[in-house]
C-alpha cells in the first residue's frame, strides 16, 4: 500500500515503516518554534517541570514578532522572557529586534525549515513550511513545552486530501489567489484535522515564495498541514540557504487519499475574500467595495516578491487621498533588499508609510489598528471579526497586487483597472 | 466527573479572536483573559454567565489561531465544558492539553435551546438536557488522550513519565 508524503515523513519519524490515517504517533521533532504571545506559556510550563535542559538548543526557535518593535510594557515583558530563557538554554535561534522578521518568513530564509523535517510551532501559520516538503503544524504552547522537554510530539495521522491545479494562470494570478480559491470552494472546515497536498502544474510554475504563501493557509481551510513535493525549485531555494541535510520525501502514486479535487485555472482571476472568513471568496475584477486602509505585509504575503509586485503597480502612481497605505516588509533581509532595489522610494513617493518588520496589524496587534466602520485591504491571512482592530471594522484579503492597486483606486479592484 | 450549567449558544467558525480577542494577548494571566472571554462574539457574555455553564456552539469552533489563551480564557471563566458539532484541530488539541472539557456531539449542539439547563457526564460521554428530558451520547476520546485526561494534562502526563 503506498503513502502519500505527509504519511511518509510521520512514520520516519515515528520509527516506523508505515502508519494509516487515524493512527496516534509520538514522533522526533526536528524544530520547535514559539513566539512573543505563546512561548512565555511554553516557557512557564518548562520551568514547571523542573528539568534543567531543553532536549537541544539547536532545535528551538523563539521569534518575538507579533508586538514587536515591544508595544507596551506589557509585551516588553512577554519578550523578556523569550529572551531570558533563550540566554539561559543556550538556544542558538532567538532573534531580537534587528535580526528578527515575522517567524514563517524568518525560518525559511534562514534555512531552518527544510524538505522531509517535522515542525511544531506555537502558532497557527506553522503550516507554512510545508511548501518546502516538509510536516509542519501549528500546536498550542503547551505542546511546545512538551517538545522542549522531550523533543516529541503526539500527531494523529491525518487523512490526506489531494488538490490539482490545472491549467494556465491568468495574469496577476498567484499562490495567494489559488488558496484562496481553494478555501471559498471547500469553506473553512473543508480541510479539518487532514493533510492537504497540492499538486498540478499550476504548483510547478509557482514561485517558493507563492508557495509558502499558500501552505500558509491551510489551516484556514481548517487543515493540520499543507505540503507541497520538493522539486528543482525547492532544492534550490534550501540550498541556497544552508549546508545542512535533508531528506526528499514524495507520495507514491498509489497513495491513498479521503478526496481528490481538481481545479481549472485558466477561469480563475484575482480573488478577494470578504468579512468575516477567508472562505468569502469573490473576484476583485469591478468589486467597487470602498477601503480605508491597504495592508501589504505579514507571513503570507511581506516577502521581497511580494514588495516587488506592489511597487510596479505604485511607481509614478498616488495612494488614493482616502486610503492609508501601511507596507511592512516581512524581515530585515526583505527590508534591506527592497532598500537597495529601491522599492521603499517608491512606496514612500506613493504616500505608503512604510515600518520595521512586525506582525502588528495582522493580528490587531499595533502599526494600523482599525476604527468602529473602517475597512482594510489586507495581503494578510485572517479576516476574522475584529482580527484588526474595532470589531465592528472589516478585513478584505487579497494578493499584493490586488492590495496595491487599490490602494491608488480607492476601492477593491483588479490591477487591469488602474489607468 | 460531572459538568452542569445552562446553555449559551454561539454559531459556526466561533474563532479564536472572538474567544480571546489579540489585543488583550500580551498577557497570559488567566483572569484578566477570562475577563474578555468571548467578548467580540457577545459582548455582555462575562456579566450574563454562571459559574459551571456551558457553551454550546456549531462547527469548527475554536478555529483561527493556536493561541492557548482561548481554551485557557474559557476555563479561567468557569465554563465548565464546550459542546460543538466540531471543533478546529488546534483547539481541541489545546483543550485536551490544558483540560478543559470539551465534547463533540452534532446532535446535542443542535438541539440545545439557550437556557437549557444541561447535565454532562464525562466518562460515558453522555449529555442529558434537563430542561427537554433530552439524552445524548457523545463520541469517546481514543485511549491515549484518554491517558492525558486522566493524568491532568500533557504536562503532568510527562512528568509522570519523568520520574
Ligand atoms: S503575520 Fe499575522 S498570521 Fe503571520 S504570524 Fe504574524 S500574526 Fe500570525
Amino acid at each position: 500500500m503506498g503513502m502519500t508524503i505527509t504519511e511518509k515523513i510521520l512514520a520516519a519519524h515515528a520509527g516506523k515503516e508505515s502508519v494509516e490515517p487515524g493512527e496516534l504517533i509520538e514522533a522526533q521533532v526536528d524544530l520547535v518554534l514559539g513566539n512573543d504571545i505563546t512561548a512565555p506559556i511554553a516557557i512557564q510550563e518548562f520551568r514547571d517541570l523542573g528539568i534543567p535542559k531543553v532536549f537541544d538548543n539547536e532545535k528551538i526557535a523563539l521569534i518575538p514578532d507579533h508586538f514587536t518593535p515591544n508595544k507596551d510594557i506589557k509585551s516588553a515583558e512577554q519578550v523578556k522572557v523569550l529572551r531570558e530563557f533563550a540566554r539561559e538554554q543556550n538556544i542558538r535561534h532567538f532573534y531580537d529586534v534587528g535580526r528578527v522578521g515575522v517567524e514563517h518568513a524568518l525560518l525559511p530564509e534562514l534555512g531552518l525549515a527544510r524538505p522531509g523535517m517535522v515542525i511544531i510551532g506555537a502558532d497557527s501559520h506553522t503550516c507554512t513550511y510545508g511548501a518546502l516538503g516538509a510536516f509542519s503544524t501549528g500546536s498550542g504552547s503547551t505542546d511546545m513545552a512538551a517538545a522542549m522537554a522531550t523533543g516529541k510530539a503526539w500527531f494523529r495521522i491525518p487523512e490526506s486530501m489531494k488538490f490539482v491545479y490545472k491549467g494556465k494562470l491568468n495574469k496577476y494570478v498567484t499562490g495567494k489567489d489559488l488558496i484562496l480559491h481553494t478555501i471559498g470552494n471547500i469553506g473553512v472546515d473543508g480541510a479539518l484535522y487532514r493533510a492537504m497536498e497540492f499538486t498540478g502544474e499550476a504548483i510547478s510554475v509557482l514561485t517558493v515564495e507563492e508557495r509558502l504563501s499558500m501552505a500558509n493557509m491551510a489551516i484556514e481551510a481548517g487543515g493540520k498541514n499543507g505540503i507541497i513535493a520538493p522539486d528543482e525549485k525547492t532544492l534550490e531555494y534550501v540550498k541556497k540557504r544552508t549546508g545542512a541535510d535533508f531528506t526528499v520525501y514524495t507520495s507514491d502514486s498509489d497513495a491513498k487519499y479521503i478526496d481528490i479535487i481538481e481545479y481549472d485555472m485558466t477561469k480563475v482571476e484575482p480573488i478577494v475574500a470578504y468579512p468575516h472568513l477567508p472562505s468569502n471568496a469573490k473576484p476583485a475584477r469591478e468589486s467597487g467595495v470602498k477601503i480605508d486602509q491597504v495592508f501589504i505585509g505579514s507571513c503570507t504575503n511581506g516577502r521581497i516578491e511580494d514588495l516587488r509586485v506592489a511597487a510596479e503597480l505604485l511607481k509614478g502612481r498616488k495612494v488614493h487621498k482616502d486610503v492609508r497605505l501601511i507596507v511592512i516588509p516581512a524581515t530585515q533581509e526583505v527590508y534591506a533588499m527592497a532598500l537597495k532595489e529601491g522599492l521603499l522610494s517608491i512606496f514612500l513617493e506613493a504616500e505608503g508609510a512604510v515600518s520595521a518588520p512586525t506582525c502588528g496589524p495582522c493580528l490587531g496587534g499595533h502599526m494600523g489598528i482599525l476604527a468602529e466602520g473602517e475597512r482594510c485591504l489586507a495581503t494578510s491571512n485572517r479576516n476574522f471579526v475584529g482580527r484588526m482592530g474595532h470589531p465592528k471594522s472589516e478585513v478584505y484579503l487579497a494578493n499584493p497586487a490586488v492590495a496595491a492597486a487599490s490602494a491608488v483606486k480607492g476601492v477593491i479592484c483588479h490591477p487591469d483597472e488602474l489607468d | 466527573m460531572i459538568a452542569h450549567g445552562n446553555a449559551w449558544k454561539f454559531g459556526n467558525d466561533i474563532n479564536t479572536d472572538e474567544i480571546i480577542p489579540a489585543r488583550y494577548l500580551n498577557t497570559s494571566d488567566p483572569k484578566e483573559l477570562a475577563s474578555h472571554c468571548m467578548e467580540d462574539a457577545d459582548p455582555e457574555f462575562m456579566n450574563k454567565i454562571s459559574m459551571g455553564d456551558v457553551i454550546v456552539a456549531g462547527n469548527n469552533f475554536g478555529c483561527g489561531s493556536s493561541r492557548e489563551h482561548a481554551p485557557i480564557a474559557i476555563k479561567a471563566a468557569n465554563i465548565s465544558c464546550v459542546i460543538a458539532k466540531s471543533f478546529a484541530r488546534i483547539f481541541y488539541r489545546n483543550s485536551i492539553n490544558i483540560g478543559l472539557p470539551i465534547v463533540e456531539s452534532p446532535e446535542a449542539a443542535e438541539d440545545i435551546k439557550p437556557g437549557d439547563k444541561i447535565e454532562i457526564e464525562f466518562d460515558s460521554g453522555k449529555i442529558k438536557n434537563l430542561t427537554t428530558g433530552k439524552e445524548y451520547t457523545a463520541k469517546p476520546f481514543p485511549p491515549f488522550m484518554q491517558d492525558i485526561i486522566s493524568k491532568g494534562g500533557l504536562m503532568n502526563k510527562i512528568r509522570s513519565e519523568l520520574k
